[in-house]
């Protein structure tokens, strides 16, 4: 218990560090962006934009930079972010709508790539010395060297250009109505084929090796020679006693990386257009919408941590250890 | 109490790849073993005792392998057996318990959960008579069977060693292979597992084959005892003959390395240099080098196993006085 | 037939006083020695080593190769391969083959910089961590798991984003902030298993200075695990870089292969097929990022001879 303790207080305090660090980038930058900014749209927004964005960088001379802090603490607890520069509607409300999007992708991909990585990891160990884990993991280690969205569009010239047989870009093909039905659910997923195709590629290298790694030093241990002194089957000792050992500093490193792993799918979701969070972070970002911007932010570290969280849990859960010790 | 004999190694060889070539850790060592009988196997760290258990036992692993020799035990050559045709015998008549318990256990599982993974790999018996019978072989070692829920982290670490022998105890065995249990305990420790492990012994009538470098130890509760010296047997013998009158340079130089607390002050020598490389080893007599009493013709003349009275010896020094074995 | 990997101790090939297999050594001395034939030894590290300082050469003596202006917009536009342009022109009129020669050198700069200084941040703090311990150690702990879960490209995108001219340096210093906490927590653990080594505790009584002791006692010990970590850093920074200014977030003047592949984007080379455009300097990026990840790993088996490639003895069953 005292163990997740730790973890929820490590979770809140490094969701604080995120809402300051969000809070302070602006304020800290020399050149002073925001009177950059009140250049730009002085004269084109309605006067609670302009409220909105100066209260984001904290222009607002009439209060203090203290005030102003806790004020913006407050509005994000209440999910007020004030309103998007390029479509004048409440940020949380624009954001709102990436986020499915985003969250099947996404989650769904990491989880499938550290599945399929964890088990490719775990036979290549075993079949150590055969060919199999010759020639694999040297293939995933140059995967693990391969950038994002080079591979998004290595996969969109052989897949959509040379062989036009999956879409290019966006989410769905225009003029389909999103619902439940098969129309909308086909068309999403074959839209989301590639993306997920780049994502997997890219990161299931990490998940093989690691799972592999520990496998092997796993493997050295004596419990697993004991193992096969007891007549255990080999499928028993592989998984029950090995990867079961194995996969707990693999989860580990699975909620560190994920800081990773989200930084790459945002440049996939923007070689493919993809209507994602990431896509708009991206959109944002260009079109120098500071609210929308630091919404996103937080909001993709928030998934993050909650993520991270969860994958304390399960290490909790499968490892007697932590339950004990402190 | 029968003198069958259960295990008989003839040459065994054991041999591991390094870069340079391959290494023979065990050469052409034989020995045998009947039930209910104590076998001490001692020598120094590298001298191959461990692997030779653990070929023995068919748990080698790459880089290391058996590559000549036999192991007949209970009738059948274990050597070049599959791991299905193995595990028939796999802890019902032989069973292994290892030097550290602490890297024994799985440290994510219970004692009660390992206990019943080695008897569901053989019996198919009820929920009741697995705890049931874990919870005896528990009693049988001096622990409240409570600490089946346990995992091996909550226990103390003679505790988890004496887990580990009542493990092996499941299907109460003929033989248990020993690498080096009392090791890693204090002095105390090691003298109170070494009688209890006896009383079971006597209790139960399996046979031991016991490994350690602590060759006073083991000498008050073998039967017999082997001597180990570069891969290969340099004395074996009856564990009284062989401690009292060792035949062989090395095994006097190691008593003579332990001294008794009652005796008179003798000058302690210790046996001087290193033992060889074994991926090269020496011409003749692997001993040759350090010792105190070589012949002109232990350099160049490989000794083989001469028997002297009580004890097999592998010695020029024996080799006419004896017969070749 | 099960096979399984390696066993320490049993299986280990038995060594003598004499013998040199022993690693645990404490002192790496003869460095370079060992090291080159430990490179040599592992293919991985051999042809990521030979990728390296191709793109090493490239960076430095572009001009030899490729004089002359790689930006300039002089040619014709949108042209296929041919003798006078091998990789063709861009839509601006670039020379694609001049383009793409010349940005090795940003590139280069910013792995090697930005890894050698996030390495450097990783060690002083790792390090520290592991033998300060108690109070200080938490403190820095924490501090390395906040920077390690915040999420950097999107941290990367919105300081840049604020950031007003986009220059090389500032890329350096948000890559360094970023890049160093994951080799903090590796070198934290690895000095928190040595700290307890009898070397250690020899050097205390003899009265070594605390920072006498790290320095010229446990570094040494770690070094081919804080090479490991360089080159991991020089990989993530080679690929966030990319990343960056592939979103058009560095200097777009600049001529580097993520720039290329941003300005390839803006003018839909992937739709108009000019595939060359939007894939070589890709292939660049991937090229150097494997030279890295083939390295990284190869130090990892380096450090860690458990990993390395297993032998396997040629068994000769004798059935008697």
């Amino acid at each position: 218990m005292r163990y997740l303790l730790r973890r929820s207080g490590f979770f809140v305090l490094t969701l604080w560090a995120a809402l300051t660090i969000n809070f302070l980038i602006p304020r800290l930058m020399p050149g002073s962006p925001a009177d950059a900014i009140m250049a730009r749209f002085h004269g084109r927004l309605s006067p609670s934009a302009l409220k909105a964005i100066t209260t984001a960088l904290g222009i607002d001379t009439n209060q203090s930079q203290l005030t102003q802090y806790f004020q913006y603490i407050g509005n994000t607890f209440r999910l007020d972010f004030g309103d998007s520069v390029q479509t004048f509607q409440p940020v949380a409300k624009t954001v709102a709508a990436a986020i499915p999007w985003t969250l099947t992708l996404v989650g769904v991909t990491t989880i499938l790539a550290f599945l399929l990585g964890t088990g490719i990891g775990t036979i290549a160990a075993w079949k150590r010395g055969g060919k199999a884990d010759s020639i694999l993991p040297p293939l995933f280690v140059v995967g693990t060297g391969l950038p994002y969205f080079w591979v998004g569009m290595m996969l969109i010239i052989l897949f959509a250009e040379i062989n036009p047989w999956l879409p290019v870009a966006l989410g769905l093909d225009p003029g389909i109505e999103t619902g439940w039905n098969w129309v909308f659910i086909g068309n999403a997923l074959r839209h989301a084929i590639l993306p997920a195709a780049a994502i997997l590629i890219t990161s299931i290298g990490g998940w093989v090796l690691t799972m592999r790694n520990t496998m092997v030093t796993t493997l050295a241990e004596d419990y697993i020679r004991m193992a096969r002194a007891k007549g255990l089957s080999n499928s028993r000792i592989m998984l029950d006693y090995a990867a079961r050992n194995s996969i707990l500093p693999n989860l580990t490193g699975f909620a560190m990386s994920l800081g990773f792993v989200v930084s790459g799918a945002v440049l996939v979701e923007d070689v493919f257009d993809y209507p994602g969070v990431g896509f708009m972070l991206v959109q944002a970002v260009q079109n120098e919408d500071f609210p929308l911007m630091q919404c996103l932010f937080l909001l993709i570290t928030v998934a993050v941590l909650v993520a991270v969280l969860l994958a304390d849990i399960a290490t909790a859960l499968l490892d007697p250890r932590t339950r004990s010790a402190r | 109490m029968s003198s069958e004999r259960i295990l008989e190694v003839r040459d065994l060889t054991v041999e591991y790849a390094v870069a340079r070539g391959s290494v023979r850790a065990v050469d052409g060592v034989s020995l045998d073993l009947d039930a209910g009988e104590f076998l001490g196997i001692v020598g120094e760290s590298g001298c191959g005792k461990s692997t030779l258990l653990f070929a023995i036992a068919q748990l080698l692993s790459p880089p290391a392998a058996i590559t000549g020799g036999s192991v007949h035990f209970k009738g059948r050559n274990l050597v070049g057996m599959t791991d299905k045709q193995l595990a028939t015998s796999r802890w019902l008549d032989m069973s292994v318990v290892m030097q550290s318990a602490m890297n024994a256990f799985s440290p994510v599982k219970s004692i009660g959960a390992q206990f019943r993974d080695a008897i569901q790999a053989h019996e198919k018996w009820s929920r009741d008579r697995i705890k049931q019978r874990s919870a005896e072989v528990l009693r049988l070692v001096g622990i409240d069977p409570i600490h089946l829920r346990s995992y091996p982290h909550q226990l103390s670490g003679g505790m988890r060693q004496r887990a580990m022998i009542a493990m092996a105890l499941l299907f109460t065995p003929d033989l248990i292979i020993m690498d080096e249990p009392t090791s890693a305990l204090d002095v105390v420790a090691q003298r109170s597992l070494m009688v209890q492990i006896k009383e079971l012994q006597q209790k139960l009538g399996f046979a031991v084959a016991f490994v350690t470098h602590d060759m006073s130890l083991v000498s008050h509760f073998s039967d017999r005892l082997i001597v180990m010296y570069a891969g290969q047997v340099a004395e074996v013998g009856r564990t009284r003959t062989v401690f009292d009158s060792p035949a062989h340079p090395y095994s006097k130089g190691l008593l003579e390395a332990f001294p008794s607390i009652r005796g008179p002050r003798v000058h302690m020598t210790g046996i001087p240099g290193n033992p060889p490389e074994l991926i090269n080893p020496p011409p003749g007599c692997r001993f040759n080098p350090r010792c105190p009493v070589a012949m002109p013709e232990c350099s160049h003349i490989e000794p083989e196993l001469y028997a002297v009275g009580d004890v097999d010896v592998r010695c020029l020094l024996h080799a006419n006085g004896g017969a070749r074995v | 037939m099960a096979t399984i990997g390696v066993s320490a101790g049993v299986d280990e090939a038995p060594t003598t006083a004499g013998g040199k297999t022993g690693r645990k050594s404490g002192r790496d001395s003869r460095f370079g020695g060992n090291l080159w034939r430990a490179i040599r030894s592992n293919r991985k590290a051999t042809v990521g080593l030979g990728i390296l300082v191709f793109f090493v050469i490239l960076a430095i003596i572009p001009q030899w190769i490729e004089p002359g202006d790689p930006g300039a917009e002089i040619y014709g536009r949108m042209l296929g391969p041919s003798a006078q342009h091998w990789l063709g022109t861009t839509a601006y009129g670039q020379d694609i083959l001049s383009e793409v020669i010349w940005g090795a050198r940003p590139a280069l700069i910013i792995a090697l910089i930005a890894g050698l200084f996030a390495t450097v941040l990783s060690v002083l703090i790792g390090v520290s961590a592991a033998y300060l311990g108690g109070i200080a150690d938490d403190i820095l702990n924490l501090l390395t798991d906040v920077f390690l879960v915040i999420p950097t490209l999107p941290l990367v995108i919105v300081i840049a984003a604020y950031a007003n001219h986009h220059s090389l340096s500032v890329l350096i210093i948000v890559l360094v902030i970023t890049g160093w906490s994951y080799g903090a927590r590796q070198l934290r653990s690895q000095a928190l298993s040595l700290r307890n080594r009898d070397f250690l505790q020899a050097a205390k009584v003899r009265g070594e200075k605390r920072s006498y002791i790290i320095v010229f006692e446990m570094l040494p010990t770690m070094t081919s695990l804080i090479v490991a970590n360089f080159l991991g850093a020089a990989l993530y920074a080679i690929l966030t870089a990319s990343g960056l200014e592939f979103l058009g977030l560095g200097d777009t003047s600049s001529v580097d292969w993520g720039t290329m592949l941003y300005w390839a984007q803006n003018n839909e080379a992937l739709q108009t097929g000019q595939y060359l455009w939007a894939t070589v300097p890709g292939v660049c990026i991937a090229l150097l990022g494997t030279a890295f990840a083939l390295l990284n790993n190869a130090f990892d088996e380096i450090s860690n001879p458990a990993l390395r490639p297993v032998r396997r003895i040629r068994v000769k069953r004798t059935h008697s």
